[in-house]
């Protein structure tokens, strides 16, 4: 445990353990390195104090807990694994995995945040940009001096980003982008925008500066999911950027395919936060709620359930586990990481909804998180590739025969 | 100022104790061990007495190999420099304070700072016989701490109340709850703690001057009956009160 005396009895937590660890029943804890569990206990401690306590009002009124941007960033959680020279961590992917699993545990939201600061914006500065875009972004990005977001998927191009119709057109001074972008989280407070638009028909990354005439980006609204994150289109009218703001060293959809690999990686270690929580929250439910004269974790039924759900979790942490090991040894594909999303979010929804289950009528409630993460992780399924777009990669990567084209 | 600061690894509060095959301590396996949650605010302090007042904080802990998992947890909070005085028997209180006093000694420290207790074994022994092996002034679960020039204001809770302390530098104070809000350590300083050096140094032998001879863990509760309330519950609970568990 991290040191701020939080998360102990002492200090009686509402958020108490049940036994030993009630989400580690296979000492999986046993296969991360001891400055891994640090990150992870840090950011565990960081959740139950800072974020549990106010995200509930927080999705309710549709709004990101805006100081939690800055906190994280002291924290050090964004670009966790790029180097220290950029005022960055430089931890290794695993430690990046156990943050997110924790920051799920209190928001999908939070995690969102995280992943797009994270791996799809300062990753792709980091691995496409010059020296000078890195200089000038990263330091900034890393303390949430400045917010990113990143501009692939349009209104009419989800599943198949190569249809997509936002083109750059050199102009004399740079670039003139047209087009729009949707689904885009943290569009509206960001300071800088990656942008993926193709260029006499290739698609090439840009980055585009909040305030740049003829780039707007309105927040959508109405969203029953992930409603404590900004979720914006993205709309580029004869938008003009200088030509250095091109990310030079990548043509091409490799490049943001590359991105949502990382992102999808972090995905899939945050689905374990989620069902975390459903999990501990249905396991506490259980033992307290009486029917009949006993606990309702005294019946079966209800006993089938809270075994699924921790066998499913255990499963989830031994792959992701295995998964960062693989990435950490640069052993990874994209369909490593599409099967670890795959699954992962797959069975934190499943929990999720049994999780509902569990808890009867009061699982509705904003009392307890199990609608929240439900709602959230309706989207989490579908962004950064759907769950059945998953199925067709690897359904690809095993027969040959692509399904999608 | 020469900031010293006794840290101490303990089982993690929410693990189920149980006792290993000699009687006389805790079995470790499958144990999570965590800085003892009173030394982090004893930490805490010590920076914060650094940024106020200049100097360096030490971090030193009495224990095995693993103890070394602390002293990198006190590493990245950023304390400048980690000592583990390694020690495989587990000695009484006396024994730990003699090693610590000893580097206190050696560093010539102007203040110690320990947590008021150490949550596995409750001795609450420590800080006063490491001040009273270095002949200086014990101020026990403060609450407030002002040091200026080389006096020193301190706060104590006390039952229903609070008490002003005053001593002069140096000192040995232990830390209440409620001291300060103790740090995350950034996920930066984290990675860098983990190549930061630990000073390794043998424990000297110290005899130990009393003896654990036997753990027991509390009785398992007995099962308790609810009874309603009216008047009928009443006169059943006089009944059971006088009959069952005979104590009217």
């Amino acid at each position: 445990m991290a040191p701020n005396g939080k998360n102990n009895s002492m200090n009686g937590s509402a958020t108490t353990k049940v036994a030993n660890n009630p989400f580690d029943y296979y000492n999986v804890d046993a296969l991360f390195a001891h400055e891994e569990k640090m990150v992870r206990d840090t950011v565990r401690d960081f959740v139950d104090a800072e974020v549990l306590p106010i995200i509930e009002k927080h999705y309710e009124a549709g709004t990101f807990p805006p100081h939690l941007a800055k906190k994280m960033a002291d924290l050090g959680v964004f670009g966790i694994t790029l180097p220290q020279e950029y005022g960055c961590a430089g931890a290794s992917y695993t430690s990046y995995g156990l943050a997110m699993q924790e920051l799920e545990r209190g928001d999908s939201a939070l995690r969102s945040f995280a992943s797009v600061q994270s791996s799809l914006v300062m990753y792709p500065i980091y691995a496409y940009g010059s020296e000078a875009h890195r200089m000038k972004w990263l330091p900034k990005l890393a303390t949430a001096d400045a917010i990113g977001c990143f501009g692939l998927t349009e209104p009419d191009h989800g599943s198949n980003p190569n249809g997509m119709i936002t083109t750059a057109k050199k102009s004399d001074g740079g670039f003139l982008l047209n087009g729009a972008k949707m689904w885009i989280t943290n569009g509206t407070v960001a300071d800088v925008a990656v942008v993926w638009a193709k260029l006499d028909g290739v698609v090439r990354g840009f980055l585009v500066e909040k305030g740049t005439k003829g780039f707007t980006a309105p927040e959508m609204k109405g969203k029953h999911s992930l409603r404590a994150s900004v979720t914006s289109e993205l709309v580029f009218q004869d938008c003009e950027i200088p030509e250095e703001n091109m990310l030079p060293n990548v043509q091409g959809l490799k490049g943001p395919l590359g991105c949502l690999t990382q992102a999808r990686y972090g995905i899939a270690w945050g689905a374990i936060g989620a069902a975390m929580a459903c999990y501990e929250s249905s396991l506490a439910y259980a033992k307290t709620r009486i029917q009949f004269g006993k606990p309702i974790g005294g019946f079966q039924l209800i006993q089938e359930k809270l075994v699924w759900m921790l066998n499913e979790i255990t499963k989830a942490q031994l792959m992701a586990e295995r998964l960062g090991k693989l990435k950490d040894a640069g052993e990874s594909t994209p369909q490593h990481v599409s099967m670890a999303k795959r699954n992962n979010v797959w069975m934190a929804l499943e929990i999720a909804r049994i999780a509902r289950e569990v808890h009867g009528a009061n699982g509705i409630l904003g009392e307890y998180p199990i609608m929240r993460h439900a709602a959230n992780l309706e989207s989490v399924k579908t962004y950064e590739g759907t769950h059945d777009i998953h199925t067709l990669i690897l359904g690809s990567d095993i027969t040959g025969i692509p399904a999608f084209e | 100022m020469n900031i010293l600061v006794g840290i101490s690894q303990v089982p993690d509060t929410a693990t189920k104790i149980a006792i290993g095959a000699d009687g006389t301590s805790i079995d470790t396996k499958g144990v999570k061990f965590i800085v003892n949650p009173y030394d982090e605010f004893a930490l805490e302090e010590g920076l914060r007495l650094r940024e106020k007042h200049g100097g360096t904080v030490t971090a030193v802990s009495v224990g095995g190999e693993s103890a070394k998992e602390v002293l990198r947890t006190a590493l990245a909070m950023q304390v400048d420099k980690a000592i583990l005085v390694k020690s495989e028997v587990n000695g009484d209180s006396f024994a730990v304070a003699k090693q610590l006093a000893d580097v206190a000694k050696e560093i010539a420290a102007d203040i110690v700072l320990f947590g008021r207790q150490s949550v596995d074994y409750d001795s609450f022994q420590v800080p006063p016989m490491v001040a009273e092996l270095l002949d200086i002034p014990s101020i026990t679960m403060i609450s407030k701490l002002d040091i200026v020039g080389t006096s020193v204001t301190a706060e104590r809770d006390i039952e229903g109340g609070k008490e002003t302390i005053s001593a002069s530098l140096p000192c040995v104070v232990s830390a209440q709850k409620g001291l300060n809000e103790p740090r995350y350590p950034k996920l930066p300083d984290i990675m860098k703690a983990k190549s930061k050096p630990i000073e390794e140094r043998p424990a000297s032998t110290i005899a130990a001057r009393t003896q654990v001879i036997g753990l027991d863990l509390p009785l398992a509760k007995g099962k308790g009956t609810i009874l309603g309330d009216t008047d009928a519950d009443i006169t059943e609970l006089l009944k059971l009160l006088h009959e069952e568990a005979k104590v009217i």
